[in-house]
């Protein structure tokens, strides 16, 4: 059982990891990435679940790791489809620049971003 | 059960094949089937009470199973009587754009088939998964609307999502190693309340709260929810969020036995959100941000469940999700027909409005009654479950709550009522509206006023598996 709780406070490290990293950085690459760390701290934790009793392995965990890899790596791929278009449209992959530089953009919608 | 989830995640891939004329007989299929699937649910859920099916025949423990009963109905019932208008309204909304279309229907359909898995599934892993369902598809047609503002809100939407899904996904593997099981059902007989299991739940809460725009986790909704084409604006507002309310319900009350403490604090957000989305509706400048805004107060009241947890409020709550999305749809709608004609949405220069779209506006007063709540809307019947659930368990500040919040509502929905009906010789020239523009705002209105006279059985609905002895 000690074994689980250690991976259980890697996992709880890696997800904080994670968690700092998609909150302290303005950058969508970084922010992603962060997103990604924090999924791959779950995918630990459940892995090592299957993994309690030494004589068997219990499929369910990994069941549900293979689905949450799934769907994690169709996420990235979206949010990464999403931020080269907002490079090719603003010229910044920066969340808190790219409001600044977006306005003076499209002037139309200056108001609206001023406002929102 | 099934057809609900199944006939549109068939539909989906269809509508890439078909050409635009083709796509009726699909909407028309599709909206029947989830119509149909509700009425005859509900009748069999009313006549034997809860029902489960085994997917697959596999069955709890190791398969994933379906569950109907009277909690799960509401949010299946909301979307079986909002998607359809909707779809008919997108078809012609969408008109010119023929690329726009070819992405738009796969999505669309996508998404409610996310809404009715999600709300159907007893599995909590299950939840997870649908729930990313529903997200991406979701983040897409935001983005469709194609312009930066909505590439911004779709970025942040769909990190607030992720955020919110990992985190419910953490506390999901919590639970499972706690208790070595996924079904809700089989969750709740080993639930233990200890420590494990709280933090179990509190993680879940929260990644919910993020998905559902609950107010400290709102901040993505007001940018999403504004810059999606209009049809997306009301799927996303009237149902998209509710899903996440629905599960916290379910897991809350149906699941685990959470102490009283834990529901004051959600209680407080919810009554935070009120005020805190109301005000803010009163600042905006843009019709469509008003209603985002709306939103987000209209969401904080059905947290009022949670601290008063009782068989009144739960059908208060749910009956207010009801008419809340009715409403909200209808009135995402008419901003959009609003900015089909004059091309804006500034409240400011809305004069003339009025008198050149009068149906549309018809639905804004329409809604504009179930929004502030009053009689005989569905939303006042809701309300009025709430205030008298708060005299009930005697916690009367609830009602400061429900009755300031109504009075804000009235005020920034006034506001725009108001500037429309002042007349202006100079408005533009009408060009008219296709059919399904003009009145289907009208018809998601009028069923939200006529839903109320008609709440008898939905009440009935919820005594059959609700967890609360004294029900109404």
């Amino acid at each position: 059982m000690s074994q689980l709780t250690l991976y259980g406070l890697a996992a709880a490290a890696l997800f904080a990891l994670g968690l700092y990293g998609l909150l302290a950085y303005a950058h969508l690459l970084r922010k992603i990435l962060a997103v990604n760390v924090m999924g791959n701290a779950v995918f630990l934790f459940l892995v090592a679940l299957g993994r309690t009793d030494p004589q068997q392995t219990n499929p369910v965990p990994h069941a549900m790791v293979l689905t949450g890899i799934v769907i994690t790596v169709s996420a990235t791929a979206f949010a990464l489809a999403l931020a080269r278009r907002l490079h090719r449209e603003v010229g910044a992959v920066d969340l808190d620049a790219q409001s600044r530089r977006g306005e003076a953009l499209d002037s139309t919608q200056t108001e609206e971003s001023g406002k929102s | 059960m099934v057809g609900p989830i199944v006939t549109p995640l068939l539909v989906a891939p269809l509508c890439l094949l078909l050409p635009r004329r083709g796509l009726y007989p699909l909407h028309l299929t599709v909206s029947l089937t989830g119509l149909l699937a509700v009425v005859a649910l509900m009748r069999a859920v009313a006549l034997e009470g809860p029902l489960r099916y085994a997917m697959g025949g596999w069955g709890a423990p190791l398969g994933i199973d379906l569950l109907a009963d009277g909690l799960s109905l509401m949010p299946l019932l909301l979307t079986a009587l909002v998607m359809p208008p909707l779809t008919l309204y997108a078809h012609d909304y969408l008109d010119e754009d023929g690329d726009k279309q070819l992405n738009f229907w796969p999505l669309w359909y996508l998404l409610w088939c996310g809404l009715n898995a999600s709300v159907l599934t007893a599995d909590i892993f299950n939840v997870y998964v649908t729930l990313e369902v529903l997200t991406l598809a979701a983040v897409p047609l935001v983005v469709l609307s194609g312009g930066v503002e909505a590439l911004r809100g779709a970025i942040r939407y769909l990190l607030f999502a992720l955020l919110g899904s990992l985190t419910y996904l953490l506390g999901v593997a919590l639970l499972f190693a706690a208790h070595g099981t996924l079904d809700m059902a089989g969750l709740a007989v080993r639930w233990a309340g200890d420590r494990l299991d709280a933090v179990g739940l509190a993680l879940i809460v929260v990644g919910l709260l993020a998905k559902g725009a609950i107010f400290p986790l709102h901040i993505w909704l007001p940018p999403a929810h504004s810059a999606a084409p209009a049809p997306v604006s009301a799927a996303l507002s009237a149902l998209v969020v509710k899903v996440a309310f629905y599960l916290l319900a379910r897991l809350w009350f149906w699941v685990a036995e959470p102490a009283a403490g834990a529901g004051l604090l959600l209680g407080g957000l919810g009554a935070t959100a009120v005020f805190y989305g109301s005000l803010q509706a009163l600042r905006q400048g843009r019709l469509k941000l008003i209603i985002a805004y709306s939103t987000v107060a209209q969401l904080g009241y059905l947290l009022l469940l949670f601290p008063l947890a009782s068989g009144a409020a739960l059908t208060g709550s749910l009956l207010q999700m009801i008419g809340h999305g009715l409403a909200k749809a209808s009135l995402f709608l008419a901003a959009g027909n609003v900015i089909h004609v004059l091309g804006h949405d500034r409240v400011r220069d809305f004069a003339g409005v009025g008198r050149l779209l009068p149906t549309t506006w018809m639905a804004v007063g329409l809604s504009a009654i179930s929004l502030t709540g009053l009689p005989p809307s569905v939303a006042f019947l809701g309300k009025w479950r709430l205030l008298e659930a708060s005299f009930q368990q005697a916690q009367w500040w609830w009602v400061v709550v429900l009755v300031g919040g109504g009075l804000l509502a009235a005020a920034y929905l006034f506001r725009v009522l108001a500037c429309a009906f002042v007349d202006d010789p100079a408005y533009p020239e009408v060009h008219r509206l296709p059919w399904s523009l003009t009145w289907m705002p009208l018809a998601l209105a009028a069923l939200g006023l006529l839903m109320g006279l008609f709440s008898a059985p939905l009440e009935a609905l919820l005594l059959p598996g609700s967890p609360f002895a004294e029900a109404p």
